[in-house]
């Protein structure tokens, strides 16, 4: 009954998306306001049938409804609870699905936050993410349907991928969707202000939040991805440049890059066409991760079934999508009025220099992601484009940024002074250098490369800090209290978010060069000492899990002779499909983590195990957050929350800002 | 692709059928050596699992490569003749960092020449917008038409 009723759900939500896209633009054309009013009611009605359609596909998972094909694969029985709802979104059918709940979810987001929109802007708006919610409803009504029924239904389930079995994998497609759909409101903003060939201050003003807000989003997601393939893979590898990584990485580098010029077009109403340039291109590579890897042009992990119809369909939902909004760009965009005036040195100049490597890194990851396609299209051979030519562009690319990025928040908008900058940062310049230095000397000139990373990563912690005590001094007169209270959250925001940055750079520089690992045969009672700690191989137990069985290891850990830690790994053989897991036995110092996973028994007794000593890799995670924490602190900035004047006033004052 | 995949897969199991005995997982004795042979295993990609290197991967083809570097470079040969073994076995494929030939010069130029469009875009945009264009004699009449509303 449930998968009627969703399947009936979607083809109203599909009637509703019908209307969505083309009455209101009728309405805009000629002037009819009750047309155009039409939008706000037609995206509710689309986000109340999406929420019942996804309710019932998750009511079908949780009670194991084997008479859905859906089900059947993707699910069993004997699966914990949580697992069985993240099941929902965890196949090809279902996380289309769960796109188009958040499409029409952000949609009527937009509608209910933006009443103060003027009517005809909105209603463009929303008749665009109509637009895009009725190509989702009609890819999976036509070729991935979820409620497609079993006859007869099956007494048990093909099971979940047990990789996909795990607390980080349950939400780290969530927040990545939420991510890719959050651009999508960009797009449908930038669509629309295209359409009506006008973009103000004020639309910056609607757009950056909701950049933020998807940046935010897919930060998560990549951290909570890399986080999980850190302790579930079992090798300590944590970013591995695959196609579908970088899928995810793409919209993010460029989602940064959007939500920095929005602020350009915000205060200084410049760098416009360029920041509707980024919305479309942001959502576009979203797309673009979600289907072109799905379809299975590329060869990856991630890819779902191949079907030939769902690629056909995928590329011509592409060409219409990404085809048309540039088409409209180029057409509407030289149109746009002509951008306020800045110095060659200037915030917004380092806002356009953040802008030029941040986007280049996104295109030149396109490039190597899609290189082999090309080479073997043009019969040269077959050729892999692995970490080495990632990293290679990472550091081309992502060093004068990091450098510039130590400066640019020093400037004043319009025209700064560079020496007065540097003057304030100058401490900083010297704590890279001698963070660098000492490295190169400590190590006899092994670790070029990594000193070189690490005193990026020091100049720009220290640079933030230094920024911080700036803002402070120019209020000499007030209390530190109120002083720092005097500073705005979205400035708080901005040097967390940096500051995350730096952290990031730390953790990767430090982790990568000075790992040390173990890889013996342990017989119980042995020890063997990792970077200064004893681990003691204390033997094995046979354990049994809801769906799986495993073997658990136990070490205990001296420092000295004070026990630190004991660490469990497991590994894991899953029943249904079988397969087999490792799962990493992590303690967190604050030097770095302890890290243990148990291997295949050996002769007499002796197990295989790989122990490690990863320094500083918290610095990944704790960096990924503050970057959270910063957009998050940069949302609720008065600034945003105290909403916006009213369409006409705001128009008249941004034009004379 | 499937069934060249395939083929690769199978050549591999054949020619590692030898090996199929479990082979500990043991570094080489000399510290330098292993470092040279860990290094070689970054750049070797794992012909089974997708976008993995040997050097993190758990698959059997995986670790029999690793054996096999280790071996090699055990017995005195350098990391470059090992390379240039896997390479004319399996193809180009095999490396995680694509030779600089004349196929791959777009690919490591990109980081450069990219970086150089979206400048001279943005720049250039800068500059053009700076000179705003001269009022049209409609807008003037329009312009004094407000001011004279203003008054």
């Amino acid at each position: 009954m449930a998968g009627e009723i969703g399947h009936f759900a979607l083809l109203l939500a599909l009637m509703f998306a019908l209307v969505g896209a083309t009455v209101p633009h009728i309405g805009a054309a000629r002037g009819n306001a009750a047309f155009m009013a039409l939008a706000d009611r037609a995206i509710l009605a689309q986000f109340a049938m999406a929420a019942v359609a996804f309710a019932a596909l998750t009511y079908a998972f949780v009670t194991s409804d084997f008479s859905v094909v859906n089900v059947a694969t993707n699910s069993h029985t004997l699966k914990p609870l949580l697992y069985k709802i993240s099941g929902t979104w965890g196949n090809h059918e279902g996380s289309l699905l769960f796109w188009v709940l958040n499409l029409t979810l952000f949609g009527a987001l937009v509608s209910w936050r933006g009443r103060k929109l003027p009517l005809r802007f909105r209603s463009r708006v929303l008749a665009v993410q109509s637009t895009l919610i009725l190509g989702f409803l009609l890819f999976i009504i036509f070729t991935s349907n979820p409620f497609l029924r079993l006859d007869p239904a099956p007494f048990e389930g093909n099971g979940l991928n047990p990789l996909l079995q795990d607390p980080g994998l349950a939400f780290h497609p969530p927040m990545l969707y939420l991510g890719y759909v959050g651009l999508s409101v960009a797009f449908s903003f930038a669509v629309a202000a295209l359409i009506e060939g006008e973009v103000t201050p004020l639309w910056a003003r609607w757009v950056r939040p909701w950049a933020l807000l998807a940046w935010v989003f897919l930060t998560g997601g990549i951290a909570l991805g890399s986080w999980w393939a850190y302790y579930e893979l079992g090798w300590g590898g944590w970013w591995f440049w695959d196609p579908v990584e970088n899928a995810s990485f793409m919209p993010w580098l460029v989602a940064a890059a959007l939500l920095h010029s929005a602020i350009v077009v915000e205060k200084r109403d410049a760098l416009k066409s360029w920041t509707i340039l980024l919305a479309i291109i942001a959502f576009s590579l979203s797309l673009l991760g979600t289907f072109v890897v799905r379809s299975g042009v590329i060869t990856s992990v991630h890819a779902f079934a191949n079907d030939p119809a769902r690629g056909i369909f995928i590329l011509a939902f592409l060409a219409i999508v990404v085809g048309g909004s540039v088409t409209l760009y180029a057409w509407r965009a030289p149109k746009l009025a002509p951008s306020g005036l800045f110095g060659v040195v200037s915030r917004e100049s380092a806002l356009v220099v953040n802008n030029i490597f941040l986007s280049t890194f996104a295109a030149v990851v396109l490039v190597g992601t899609l290189y082999p396609l090309f080479v073997e299209a043009s019969g040269a051979g077959q050729i892999s484009v692995g970490p080495p030519f990632f990293e290679y562009a990472a550091a081309v690319l992502m060093s004068p940024l990091i450098v510039a990025l130590g400066i640019g928040p020093l400037l004043a908008w319009k025209r700064g002074n560079v020496s007065r900058s540097v003057q304030i940062v100058f401490p900083a310049l010297i704590v890279g250098f001698v963070a660098a230095i000492v490295l190169v000397w400590r190590t006899s000139g092994d670790f070029v490369m990594t000193a070189f990373g690490l005193g990026l990563a020091a100049w720009l912690v220290s640079s933030v800090l230094l920024e911080i005590a700036n803002r402070l001094r120019l209020r000499k007169g007030a209390s530190i209290a109120s002083a720092l209270r005097k500073i705005t959250r979205a400035q708080w925001g901005m040097s967390m978010a940096h500051m995350g940055l730096g952290f990031i750079l730390l953790g990767i520089t430090i982790s990568e060069a000075f790992t040390t690992e173990e890889l013996t045969v342990m017989a119980p009672g042995d020890t063997v000492d990792v970077a200064g700690y004893d681990f003691t191989f204390e033997g094995v137990a046979p354990i049994v899990g809801p769906n799986y069985t495993a073997v658990r290891g136990f070490f205990t850990v001296y420092e000295g002779e004070t026990i630190l830690t004991s660490l469990m790994p497991e590994d894991r053989v899953y029943s249904n499909p079988v397969m087999t897991t490792t799962e990493a036995a992590i303690y967190p110092l604050f030097s770095g983590d302890l890290y243990a996973v148990i291997g295949e028994a050996a002769s007499s007794g002796r197990w295989s195990v790989r122990l490690y000593f990863k320094p500083m890799i918290s610095g990944l995670w704790l960096g990924a957050f503050m970057m959270m924490v910063g957009g998050v602190l940069s949302l609720s900035d008065r600034r945003l929350r105290i909403g916006l004047p009213t369409g006409r006033k705001a128009r008249v004052s941004g034009a004379s800002a | 692709m499937k069934n060249k995949l395939f083929a690769v897969w199978v050549s591999l199991l054949a020619a590692f059928a030898a090996h199929a005995v479990a082979v500990d997982e043991k570094p080489l004795e000399d510290p330098a050596l292993e470092a040279q042979a860990r290094a070689l295993m970054k750049e070797i990609r794992c012909l089974q699992c997708q976008n993995q290197s040997i050097e993190d991967s758990n698959a059997d083809i995986a670790r029999d490569l690793r054996a096999l570097i280790r071996e090699r470079i055990a017995l005195g040969d350098s990391p470059e003749n090992v390379k240039s073994y896997l390479v004319d076995r399996y193809g180009d494929w095999v490396l995680l960092k694509p030779p600089v030939k004349s196929s791959t010069y777009f690919l490591w130029g990109s980081p450069f020449f990219v970086v150089l469009i979206i400048a001279f875009l943005l720049v250039r945009r800068k500059q053009s917008q700076s000179v705003a264009a001269p009022l049209s004699a409609d807008e003037e009449a329009r312009l004094q038409e407000l001011l004279e509303r203003e008054q």
